[in-house]
């Protein structure tokens, strides 16, 4: 176990190097953000003395090498447009999209798993192509196209719902959250709907096919002929098997569910890492924009790694770092 | 004494909107207290679908359509589903052909145990392990207390079917229905796992149907033997009887394709053709177009005769009989 973990935290070391690489090269490519702190009246010499001070000046190679230093000290720059260290911005934002993206998280499993669940079982009922259809239809229509019809419907024609911003937040001393309040629910729950859309409907697909699955298993026709009751057969004989792939999927998509945010965050005007990512393209905040990437696919590689161990435990035939399988 | 299960014409089908199979045809049987029924066929004919008809675990869209299912006399088809699995398992136990697939891969050998322990009784855990470790310990399983934890997939194939057996006897049913036990395993652990259902049974007066495509296994088991073909019981009566003198042809067939131990050189006969399928059934006898002795009569399907008053056979020209020319 220990040495598989190892081998995953030294893999993922790799990838962030790659993506430094990736991330660093490709956004010195576009724009030049000298001309935003440059004044209209800004001469050559005092062009100059900004470049100096950002140290674009130097060569690029030695630009990134700064960069890394100053990375694996924890330092990822300065905002330019802010002038505070990016990660004390993002970390401040982080917390409004992870709630948005568990909370989107939380509802894919609660609304989707009981939906293909069901469906599974009754595959030609009415119910199950019902559900079937809205699961399609979640998977395929556009996220913003869904976002701003429902800021159409809800908040506009009927006037039900808030369309923008947080709502009233709890402190908890080392975070703020909305989960908390009636009215921190009520601004969350169009960002949240709509952005486990795409995640629900992938629920639904795989607890239906998984459900299908394994109820034609002898081990399911087993534990019937033994008594034991459908709720229970159902409810751990059969939703242990199907929850293996549903655990797995979603952990490699939650980091994709974080990217996400930053659609649905600006359709809600959601105060969260994505929306800020939004301004930071806006304006050419270099530093603002890596250290944003930086910290997703930190994200990334630590969720694949988080799946990996959940798995393990959800099934006992994967032991990790080899051994029988 | 009235036997412990009565199968008394029954019929099972497949009904759905654009046709139905009539997959069980007129299946009478019985089977006493301590008794040993082998149910030998080929495959395909009926044997699983008999032992899931007895305790109404066919998979949609199955159902028993006509008949009478008799436990120690009493119909049991009217029964409502809860009321059917409170039988299962306490009155009606089964098991089945392959050990890897009748064990749930994902839980523990003792939360299945505790699983159809708490299917029928109330127990404290204290009570369940107890019982747990007994039931293991008198199939033969070393070290039960170490294995209550341990997943299916960490024991061997023979050690796995001794799980199963433990599991299905643990509410000393009546009826146990054994669909083929030993068919995936290894010959030397086939027999152990013969003995060793014949011995339970025998000392605890349950009565046995034991499931195989393979005659020379229920030779050496059962008391009496019903031999089954396309759906029907072709033949039935004592073992040694029916081995001796079998009266069907089919039976005679498979009779004469079973090896000899110690009679090398001597060719193996073969049924010619294959059994029909059950969409594609011949107006009569189902056995007619493989049959030597079929004749112009056996256009029509003969009943289930009495041979003398412990043997039937479905036959029109049955061995012994001359076949009019
Ligand atoms: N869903 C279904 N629809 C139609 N026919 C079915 C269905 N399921 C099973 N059958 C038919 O029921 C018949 C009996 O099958 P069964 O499994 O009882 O055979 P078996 O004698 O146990 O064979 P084997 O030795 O292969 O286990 C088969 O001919 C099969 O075609
Ligand atoms: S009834 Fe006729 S065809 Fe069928 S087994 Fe007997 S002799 Fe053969
Ligand atoms: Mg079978």
């Amino acid at each position: 176990m220990a040495e598989y973990i190892i081998r995953r935290v030294l893999q993922a070391l790799l990838v962030l190097t790659v993506m430094t690489l990736l991330v660093f090269f490709g956004v010195n490519v576009i724009g030049n953000p000298v001309y935003i702190f440059a004044s209209s009246e800004c001469d050559q010499a005092c062009l100059s003395a900004i470049i100096a001070d950002l140290g674009l000046d130097q060569p690029i190679w030695r630009q990134y090498l700064t960069f890394v230093g100053n990375l694996a000290q924890g330092d990822m720059g300065k905002s330019f447009t802010h002038g505070v260290p990016a990660l004390h911005l993002i970390f401040e934002r982080l917390p409004a999209t992870l709630e948005l993206a568990f909370a989107a998280l939380v509802l894919a499993l609660v609304v989707g798993l009981p939906m293909g669940i069901y469906a599974g079982l009754r595959p030609d009922g009415w119910g199950a192509k019902l559900v079937m259809s809205f699961s399609m239809v979640a998977f395929s229509l556009p996220v913003f196209w869904i976002g701003i019809i429902m800021i159409l419907t809800f908040s506009v024609q009927l006037g039900w719902m808030p369309s923008v911003g947080r709502g009233d937040t709890v402190d908890l001393g080392f975070v703020e959250t909305s989960l908390l309040t009636l009215d921190g629910l009520h601004h969350l729950a169009m960002p949240a709907f709509t952005l486990s859309l795409i995640m629900m409907a992938m629920v639904i697909r795989l607890a239906r096919a998984g459900m299908r699955e394994v109820m034609f298993t002898d081990y399911i026709k087993f534990a019937r002929a033994n008594g034991v009751p459908e709720r229970r057969v159902l409810g751990a004989h059969a939703l242990k098997n199907i929850l293996i792939p549903i655990v797995t999927v979603l952990g490699m998509e939650f980091g994709g569910v974080i990217a996400f945010a930053v659609v649905v965050e600006s359709i809600f005007s959601w105060p969260g890492v994505g929306k800020m990512l939004i301004d930071a393209i806006a304006v050419l905040d270099r530093p603002l924009i890596v250290a944003y990437l930086i910290c997703v696919v930190f994200m990334f590689v630590t969720l694949n790694l988080l799946v990996d161990i959940l798995y393990s435990l959800l099934d006992p035939r994967i032991r990790l770092g080899g051994g029988r399988a | 004494m009235t036997p412990v299960l009565e199968l008394c014409g029954l019929q099972t089908s497949f009904v759905t909107p654009g046709a139905t199979i009539h997959a069980l045809r007129d299946l009478s049987l019985s089977v006493a207290r301590g008794e040993i029924l082998g149910l030998v066929g080929e495959s395909g004919s009926g044997k699983s679908l008999t032992g899931f008809s007895i305790n109404r675990l066919i998979s949609p869209p199955g159902r028993v359509t006509a008949g009478e299912v008799r436990l120690h006399g009493q119909d049991i088809l009217p029964l409502s589903e809860p009321e059917m699995r409170r039988l299962r398992g306490r009155k009606i136990a089964m098991i089945f052909q392959d050990p890897m697939m009748t064990l749930n891969p994902v839980l523990r050998i003792g939360t299945q145990i505790r699983d159809a322990l708490l299917a029928h009784e109330r127990l404290s855990d204290a009570e369940i392990r107890t019982r747990a470790i007994a039931a293991l310990d008198e199939v033969g399983i070393p070290a039960p207390e170490a294995r209550l934890r341990t997943y299916p997939h960490q024991l061997s194939g023979g050690m796995r079917q001794r799980v199963a057996i433990a599991i299905a006897l643990l509410h000393q049913p009546d009826l146990v229905i054994a669909d083929e036990p030993t068919t995936a395993l290894d010959v030397t652990i086939q027999g152990q796992i013969l003995a060793l259902v014949q011995g339970l049974c025998r000392d605890r007066g349950t009565a046995l149907i034991w499931i195989s495509h393979d005659l020379a296994v229920v030779a050496g088991l059962a008391d009496r033997i019903a031999v089954m073909y396309a759906g029907r019981i072709v033949e039935e009566g004592p073992v040694d009887d029916i081995l001796d003198a079998p009266a069907h042809p089919y039976t005679a067939g498979l009779i004469a394709s079973v090896p000899v131990p110690g009679q090398r050189g001597g060719r193996l006969q073969q049924i010619p053709g294959r059994m029909p399928a059950l969409t594609d059934l011949p107006p009569g006898c189902a056995f007619a177009p493989r049959c030597a002795r079929a004749t112009a009569a056996c256009g029509t399907m003969p009943p289930l005769t009495p041979v003398n008053e412990a043997r039937a056979v479905r036959c029109i020209h049955p061995l012994g009989q001359e076949v009019p020319a």
